[in-house]
């Protein structure tokens, strides 16, 4: 167990440091990003303004405050990509992960870790920058704080096992950039990336409860910008750890199977 | 001409070469479909609140769409997979080899590649426009149809001059990769038309990454709002585009340092 912390924390260790030399590729990245939730706060917050002030319960500030607590989840949310694992396998890169005692998924785990705490230090000036132009209204509370700070590595560990599930697809077939997309197709209203959930039809918003998506993006940003009671907070951080829990061992049957389908070539 | 007859033939070649894999095309109808599930459920979240945006109905809105799947289809089957290509050759010196050939080395760069199923994007999204305009129940003249094709044309040739400069700065960067995702981000920026974005964003997508004139500005002459003042500055500005472009691409490649292909 020791020795996992150990190289756990090394990983991280190197990961931050070589994410620092590429500081301006990482916020050129982080920029491009930052188009998306500002068309859709520009577009909700006219909806807003449109209807006299308030839309499903959010008023343009709270939209603008919903949306750039947005950016920090959406980069808390990016893991290895299930385009990484095709290439990973096609190229036989994996061989090499094979060949170390630690699981290749620890390994992803601990080098995106290590990226999220450059990620979160060049997320500030970034969040001033928006929270300057688009004045949001948010009441922070010590409980919601912390409650969103558990909820954002949360919601990196649910997409972590998610997007590995899925691009273990790519054991078996290569032609899989349509599945993807129906994924992230899903993801995308499920979730609460495109609006606030509470904007969804009562159906949709029923159907996110039973599915992991909403504890990847509506739960943290909620958590810190909603009015969730002190229950309601626990619960939400309670059903993550149930998706990681359920992903990981998904995982952990799924490897087993597909690694006996791997034929490396190269690598 | 001698470089229109360059361009054809490398079409052609493109062409043939992508007909070789005709899954493809199918997954590719699949990537479509999803694309217009997801914008269209975006437009009925926006109209099951307001019956219009800054004034845009919803037929409106979905030429708007359509426009922008179009443009995005021009864009992924001719200019993207060129500009990629050319990133790719100033990072490896691979250049040399069009550089060397006897024809415009612009030219040469801008046709090489073209990505014959992506297309499928530009039908789809003209089968969004004509389903637009039969909603909005206005008459089609001869002339709002040129002036959409005209639009059209001068929106895709500034997309292919922005895209050509970026892709320039690679002679002295190397790597731009990220800027190509910063532009990208801007592009699905004309989802929307512009006139719903504060000012400052308008100005930068009118002149910075002219989505304003390839997306709305297209949409607009469907939808009955162009007027030939402004498609007088858009034909201006093109021009203005193209000599820019020119100029930085030649100026780009007085640092081309070719690394030994």
């Amino acid at each position: 167990m020791r020795r996992y912390v150990e190289y756990f924390l090394a990983t991280a260790r190197i990961s931050i440091l070589s994410q620092i030399q590429y500081r301006v590729a990482n916020y050129f990245y982080m920029i491009g990003m930052i188009a998306e939730p500002v068309i859709y706060l520009v577009v909700w917050s006219t909806i807003a303004k449109q209807l006299g002030g308030v839309v499903g319960g959010y008023t343009a500030g709270a939209f603008a405050a919903y949306y750039i607590v947005w950016t920090l989840v959406r980069n808390m949310n990016i893991v290895f990509t299930p385009f990484g694992w095709e290439n990973r396998i096609r190229e036989g890169e994996l061989s090499m992960s094979l060949m170390r005692p630690v699981h290749p998924i620890i390994s992803d785990i601990a080098y995106f870790s290590g990226w999220k705490v450059v990620v979160i230090i060049l997320w500030i000036p970034i969040a001033i920058f928006l929270a300057w132009i688009f004045k949001p209204t948010i009441e922070f509370t010590v409980l919601k704080a912390i409650v969103f700070f558990i909820a954002i590595w949360g919601a990196f560990l649910i997409r972590t096992m998610l997007l590995s599930l899925l691009g273990m697809i790519t054991f078996w077939t290569t032609r899989v950039s349509a599945i993807f997309d129906l994924y992230f197709a899903l993801e995308l209203i499920l979730s609460g990336r495109l609006v606030p959930m509470t904007l969804m039809p009562a159906w949709v918003q029923n159907l996110s409860n039973y599915l992991p998506f909403k504890y990847t993006f509506f739960f943290p940003i909620d958590a810190l910008v909603g009015n969730m009671s002190t229950n309601e907070l626990w619960m939400g951080i309670g059903m993550q750890i149930f998706w990681i829990t359920l992903g990981a061992s998904l995982l952990s049957l799924v490897w087993r199977v597909a690694i006996k389908q791997f034929s490396a070539v190269g690598g | 001409m001698n470089l229109f007859k360059i361009a054809w033939t490398y079409l052609r070649i493109g062409v043939m070469n992508e007909l070789q894999y005709r899954v493809n095309f199918f997954i590719q109808i699949l990537q479509s479909v999803i694309a217009v599930a997801t914008g269209l459920i975006g437009l009925s979240l926006v109209f099951g609140q307001v019956d219009n945006l800054s004034g845009w109905s919803r037929p409106e809105l979905l030429a708007v769409m359509g426009v922008h799947i179009l443009m995005g289809g021009v864009i992924r089957s001719a200019i993207q997979p060129n500009m990629e290509r050319l990133m790719n050759d100033v990072l490896n010196g691979t250049l040399d080899f069009a550089l060397t050939k006897p024809a415009d080395a612009q030219t040469l760069v801008s046709v090489r590649e073209f990505r014959f199923w992506q297309l499928t994007d530009v039908l789809v999204g003209l089968v969004i426009l004509v389903i637009a305009v039969i909603q909005l129940q206005t008459k089609m003249y001869a002339l709002q149809i040129v002036a959409f094709l005209a639009a059209l044309i001068l929106g895709g040739i500034m997309l292919y001059c922005v895209w050509l400069m970026v892709t320039s700065i690679a002679f002295w960067v190397i790597r731009v990769g990220d800027i190509v995702d910063l532009f990208q981000g801007l592009f699905a920026a004309g989802r929307w038309p512009i006139s719903v974005y504060p000012d400052w964003l308008r100005t930068g997508m009118t002149f910075l990454v002219p989505v304003a004139f390839a997306v709305t500005m297209p949409a607009e002459a469907v939808t009955n709002r162009l007027t030939s003042e402004s498609m007088l500055f858009a034909f201006g500005l093109t021009l203005l585009f193209m000599l820019l472009a020119r100029g930085v691409w030649l100026l780009g490649l007085r640092s081309y340092s070719g690394a030994s292909a």
